[in-house]
């Protein structure tokens, strides 16, 4: 069935035809009931190139332009976006044209990157914009040929009428569609009909990227520009003394500027900066707590123990069940922290003019950086412009403007346009980290192996609510109790890739394991017990995930591995939902000469819709490798709140010969799409320590798992096949 | 006067820079070949990968003073208009999730099988293994690489 959208004929479109010539639409991001278009001429447009990046324009030749105002950071909304728009509009993908959008709050909603929340957000808004693109450009060509618009069709940007045999391209209606009033409904295709949503499309920026063009901040240049690098102060520490003698000395070192907790050395090039930064002389003096890992450590057995907790869900009665069981199983997790690590490390270009400002580079909030300039400067939003680059990775690092609002400092105390670059020591030492979390998971089970008492209590350095208290295994336990204590600590975290659920996930997979294996049960059949019951006497309140799209993830998962049916294939399951999307995982491990042999992550995916398989099987597989590198090797301790690991040296990446095989499926539940940026981390950790456990009899309750003397001596290897 | 004379992309370059200036930063500051990427800075991720006569090597570690009259390729060199088998292939493959680090995997792996045009998949995972995706493309890397190789 194709639907139908309501719109009042007020709020709807209007279009401007132009002595330019083009056909410009121009549609608010707003409202998904109610898409507020409004009147632009393309003169007016054109003369101004930066309102022009709200609009769907389509040229006299039949060529296609969209604007994406989400910033692209290798999640592929960059394709994505347009990929709706043009289904559709009917148009031709190879007429299609996508140009990247500057912040614009009047014109765009939700212009960040975070949360994997970009496409079901944007969804219905990206259809309505090319349904009604198509309508006026069908009107236009009834009315030109003069025939019923009912009987005209619409293909690969060509409008054809068959009783008269007419046919035109979109460019040669432009003219007339300009003239045309706005739909008060307009039709949604059937999504059988899909003709590009659903296909494998290429990145838009293909090309740009294989030949080196300059996409990203790092790559802006302008003439004249100052670059500028910054020693920021350890955590918990601010500046005392600055001697800046010897790296003013140095050639090409224009200035030293001191702010807050930061020295910047500022310069004609790149390399003096990062000589002279290390002849930087600082001393620092505690202002707040100087933290270690020892500390971290004491801190977190003492909380555990003694903190005053956050009750974040309380079923029944956990205590006297507990008490209660017929068996107890309790284990203690833990992740330490990691910083974000994106290829394309923190830079942005700054220039302060007066009471204005301009701004280029990564961002994944350009809002933020914006309002965050404003906020320092003591000047109006309005007087700033963002141009979003093309982002060499974010994974939840560039949703601080810190690094913007440097960047404006710089410029403001210099008084010149800056770009402020930062090493990857910079980037490992200067915060913003994934938070360190210790979990304590507590389970009661009756006489039949049925777990009927839960308990999850969690302590995060600067985690916020480190639990999600009605997400799975909530609803379908009789006895829960959810509890989170937070550490306020001076080491600064911020959301990373699937925040939270990135290390819970894992905790919490494995500890069900381990509860299966008590009850003993089989580790799938377990879970599936458990939603049964949750499907069919859900426990508490409200719960934040849909029983059956999960049953569905986990059925097909454990049939796609060919789960327990190779007895010489040990295997680990993690099942976990997040951002709206369900991912089951299963790990393959293979006895191998007796050493265990990592090949395979089996992953099952429920997003709804799949908008593009390219990029869908993009993110879960990156997604899994991700998190399995972050699992096995990613580790940041401190010193005097300072990192020990200072590049990538000593904190390691995953690389090519560490990956195993991954088979993606996607499950096709009929739901609109929703964001894959992040869901398929999160199982990862789990299913991996729980095939390790199959494998060896080790289980692994922190990460990372190579400096786990449970690892040490297994002699893991990881091949493809 | 320009102290330095540098041949790369098939042309000469005169540029004036002090002697340890790394070849990735004479490159990306005073040449405006951007294409090249910085990220580490010390030999360890790859991102910087350029050709030093035909060589794959790490340029942020690379004094401009010990690059003499060598042969320089950046991935702006690698082909006329991007037609190179392996940048071919990787459009092919649509390898890059945020592409920064490609450029670097790029250089290592048209290097890489101008020496080994037949490579076994372990050796192209040898290869590989000195650049870092943080995205996770190695299962697409190793595709582009076979599939380039296919092609040279």
């Amino acid at each position: 069935m194709a639907s139908l959208t309501k719109a009042s004929r007020r709020d709807f479109l209007k279009i401007a035809g132009s002595s330019v010539g083009g056909l410009v639409i121009g549609f608010s991001w707003f409202s998904c009931d109610s898409p507020k278009m409004e009147v632009v001429s393309t003169a007016e447009i054109l003369a101004n190139a930066k309102s022009f990046n709200s609009y769907l324009s389509i040229s006299p030749t039949g060529d296609v332009v969209i604007y994406s105002p989400n910033p692209e950071l290798g999640q592929n909304i960059k394709t994505s976006f347009p990929m709706v728009v043009a289904e559709e509009l009917e148009a031709d993908w190879t007429k299609v044209r996508v140009i990247q959008a500057n912040l614009d709050t009047e014109k765009y909603d939700r212009q960040l990157t975070g949360g994997s929340g970009a496409m079901p957000h944007s969804w219905e808004r990206l259809r309505k914009a090319g349904a009604t693109a198509k309508f006026v450009l069908v009107a236009a060509a009834a009315k030109t040929w003069n025939v019923d618009a009912s009987e005209i069709t619409v293909e690969k940007g060509v409008i054809s009428h068959k009783g008269s045999g007419k046919s035109g391209h979109f460019g040669e209606f432009v003219a007339e569609a300009s003239t045309m009033t706005a739909p008060e409904e307009v039709v949604l295709k059937d999504k059988k009909d899909f003709k590009i949503i659903g296909t494998p499309v290429k990145n838009v920026d293909t090309k740009e990227m294989y030949t080196g063009k300059p996409l990203y901040g790092l790559d802006f240049y302008r003439e004249g520009m100052l670059h500028a690098m910054i020693q920021r102060a350890p955590f918990g520490m601010k500046i005392k003394a600055v001697d800046d003698a010897a790296a003013r000395s140095v050639a090409g070192i224009s200035d030293v500027v001191t702010f807050g907790t930061s020295v910047a050395v500022v310069g004609t090039s790149t390399w003096p900066l990062m000589k002279a930064k290390k002849l930087l002389r600082i001393e620092y003096e505690p202002d707040g707590a100087v933290e270690s890992t020892a500390d971290h450590d004491r801190i977190f057995a003492d909380l555990m123990v003694n903190g005053k907790a956050d009750v974040k869900r309380n079923n029944g009665n956990f205590d006297a069940a507990f008490k209660g069981a017929a068996q107890v199983v309790t284990a203690e997790y833990q992740c330490p922290f990691v910083a974000h690590s994106p290829m394309e490390p923190e830079n942005f270009f700054a220039h302060v003019q007066g009471d204005r400002v301009e701004l280029i580079g990564p961002t994944q909030t350009p809002d933020r950086a914006r309002q965050d300039t404003a906020t320092l400067l003591g000047i109006p939003p309005e007087n700033i412009t963002v141009e979003i680059t093309r982002l060499g990775g974010g994974f939840g690092r560039r949703l601080r403007a810190d690094y913007v609002v440097e960047a404006v400092e710089v410029s403001r105390a210099v008084n010149a346009p800056v770009k402020v670059t930062w090493s990857r020591e910079d980037e490992l030492t200067g915060g913003a980290y994934r938070p360190a979390v210790r979990y304590r998971f507590e389970a009661g089970l009756d006489a039949s192996g049925n777990m009927v008492a839960y308990k999850l209590r969690g302590v995060g350095m600067n985690a916020g609510n480190c639990t999600r208290e009605n997400n799975f295994p909530s609803g379908a336990v009789e006895n829960v109790l959810i509890e989170s204590i937070e550490h306020k600590s001076t080491i600064t975290t911020n959301a990373w890739r699937a925040p939270i659920t990135n290390f819970l996930a894992y905790a919490e997979q494995s500890f069900l394991d381990e509860v299966a294996l008590a009850a003993g049960k089989d580790p799938v059949q377990f879970r599936l017990d458990l939603l049964q019951k949750a499907k069919t006497s859900p426990v508490g309140e409200e719960l934040g995930y849909d029983v059956d799209r999960m049953i569905g993830v986990v059925k097909a998962a454990a049939d796609k591995s060919n789960w327990g049916k190779n007895p010489d294939v040990k295997q680990g399951f993690s099942v976990y939902f997040s951002h709206r999307t369900y991912v089951a995982q299963v790990a393959d491990i293979a006895m191998e000469g007796g050493s265990p042999v990592l090949k395979r992550v089996t992953a099952v995916t429920d997003c709804g819709m799949v908008v593009n398989p390219i990029g869908a099987n993009h993110q879960v597989r990156g997604g899994i490798v991700d998190g399995m590198g972050h699992a096995m090797y990613g580790n940041l301790t401190f010193e005097n709140g300072v990192p020990k690991q200072k590049n990538f040296d000593s904190y390691r990446l995953i690389r090519m010969k560490e990956v195993p095989e991954i088979d993606t499926h996607f499950l096709d539940s009929g739901f609109d799409p929703t964001g894959l940026g992040e869901p398929a981390l999160p199982p990862t950790g789990g299913a991996i320590a729980n095939a390790i456990f199959a494998a060896t009899g080790r289980r692994l309750r922190s990460q990372p798992f190579i400096e786990q003397k449970e690892f040490s001596d297994i002699k893991l290897e990881i091949k493809r096949g | 006067m320009p102290n330095y004379n540098l041949k790369i992309n098939g042309k000469s370059h005169a540029v004036d820079v002090q002697d340890d200036t790394p070849l990735l930063w004479v490159l990306r500051d005073h040449l405006g070949l951007v294409g090249t990427k910085f990220s580490c800075g010390i030999a360890q991720c790859g991102a910087c990968t350029v050709h030093i006569n035909g060589t794959a090597t790490f340029s942020c570690v690379l004094p401009v003073s010990s690059v003499g009259k060598s042969e320089v390729v950046t991935i702006e060199g690698l082909s006329e208009d991007g037609d190179h088998p392996v940048q071919k292939a990787w459009a092919e493959v649509d390898v890059a999730q945020c592409g920064y680090c490609q450029a670097g995997q790029i250089m290592t792996a048209a290097a890489f099988l101008e020496e080994n045009p037949k490579p076994s998949m372990d050796e192209i995972d040898n290869a590989m293994n000195r650049n870092i995706c943080r995205c996770g493309t190695y299962h697409k890397i190793r595709e582009a690489v076979a599939l380039a190789a296919k092609s040279i």
